[in-house]
């Protein structure tokens, strides 16, 4: 069997991810996720503090008026984000390999 | 799993900081020897891929909802330091732009779905390597059980934080089996979720795979000697 270059691999994963987050988002349930339910029936719900905010909070850019076109974009905007952060990261954590002598 | 701001008291916001700091900071020491050639490129790809796949909240039952964390699939796909990295990065990302989970939680919540999840992964997944036949096949099943684990021991290290620094007193024993009930379904579909995802790029391209190198270097040993 061929196997496809890293590439097309690293391609395919961030289309399904951008997808996801841009798109299939629109159709997430809003239901409250297992610890906030867990504490909406214990009653320690009442002492969460309004979130401080964001530029994107609850994952809608402001102005934005139809929530598809808003929580698809704050979606992409946010894996566009945490895309260009990780990999800057990732890059100044590599071992510098200098013709063929590795570092450390 | 996004704890808020206000759910713990200062002294243990400010304790769970400190451990997240400290195990960041061996993350960095660790990553250096996890990125080559072949992880350095996914890595980045694979924070995004679970920074998406956290947006998408599947319902579990009686009203509540659940999404993937990735601390399992992370760890799998790139090594434990580097998946931690990738963690905090979609955790302080989430928190600072998109007010999905508090600021003074930071330290909790990387906590939470980083450490605990990562490293609960990390020790599922190799016990489930030396305990499964050594097949590529076996590689997505170990890491779906190493995927309902990391969330289970994450929602437990959670009860375990409330009971020392929550702001309302409930009983321990009630916090941890309304927890555990409700994210042993979550931990559910986190797993398939992780068994897709590593099934697929193990279908494709194996050696991409960090958690797989022990049974591709049997794998190619054998086929040497077959040969000769």
């Amino acid at each position: 069997m061929r196997r496809p270059p890293t590439r097309v691999v690293l391609a395919v994963v961030l289309g399904i991810a951008l997808l996801v987050a841009g798109v299939v988002s629109h159709y997430a349930s809003n239901s409250p996720d297992g610890l906030t339910s867990v504490a909406v029936d214990l009653g320690f719900s009442s002492s969460e503090q309004a979130a401080a905010g964001g530029p994107l909070a609850g994952y809608e850019v402001p102005g934005l008026g139809h929530p598809r076109w808003s929580g698809g974009l704050a979606g992409v905007l946010g894996c566009l984000v945490v895309l260009a952060v990780s990999t800057l990261l990732f890059r100044l954590r590599r071992p510098v390999s200098r013709a063929g002598a590795e570092d450390e | 799993m996004h704890v808020p701001d206000g759910f713990l008291d200062a002294p243990t916001s400010l304790a769970t900081a400190g451990v997240a700091a400290a195990a960041v900071a061996l993350a960095l020491r660790g990553a250096r020897r996890e990125l080559d050639d072949r992880v350095a490129p996914l890595a980045g790809i694979i924070a995004t891929f679970v920074f998406a796949g956290q947006m998408i909240n599947f319902p579990v039952a009686g009203g509540t909802s659940g999404h993937l964390l990735g601390g399992a699939m992370t760890t799998v796909l790139v090594g434990p330091f580097t998946g931690l990295l990738c963690m905090t990065v979609v955790i302080v990302v989430q928190s600072l732009l998109f007010a999905d989970g508090g600021i003074t939680a930071l330290g909790t919540n990387v906590v939470l779905m980083g450490v605990v999840a990562v490293v609960t992964a990390h020790l599922v997944f190799l016990a489930a390597q030396v305990l499964l036949p050594k097949r590529v096949s076996m590689v997505a099943p170990a890491a779906a059980l190493a995927a309902l684990a990391s969330v289970a021991t994450s929602a437990a290290t959670f009860v375990l934080l409330y009971s020392v620094g929550g702001v309302v007193p409930i009983p321990f024993d009630t916090l941890l089996t309304a927890m555990l009930g409700v994210h042993l379904l979550i931990g559910a579909g986190e797993a398939v979720i992780t068994f897709v995802v590593v099934a697929g790029i193990m279908g494709v391209r194996p050696d991409l795979v960090r958690g797989a190198r022990g049974v591709l270097v049997s794998r190619e040993l054998e086929t040497r000697m077959v040969a000769a």
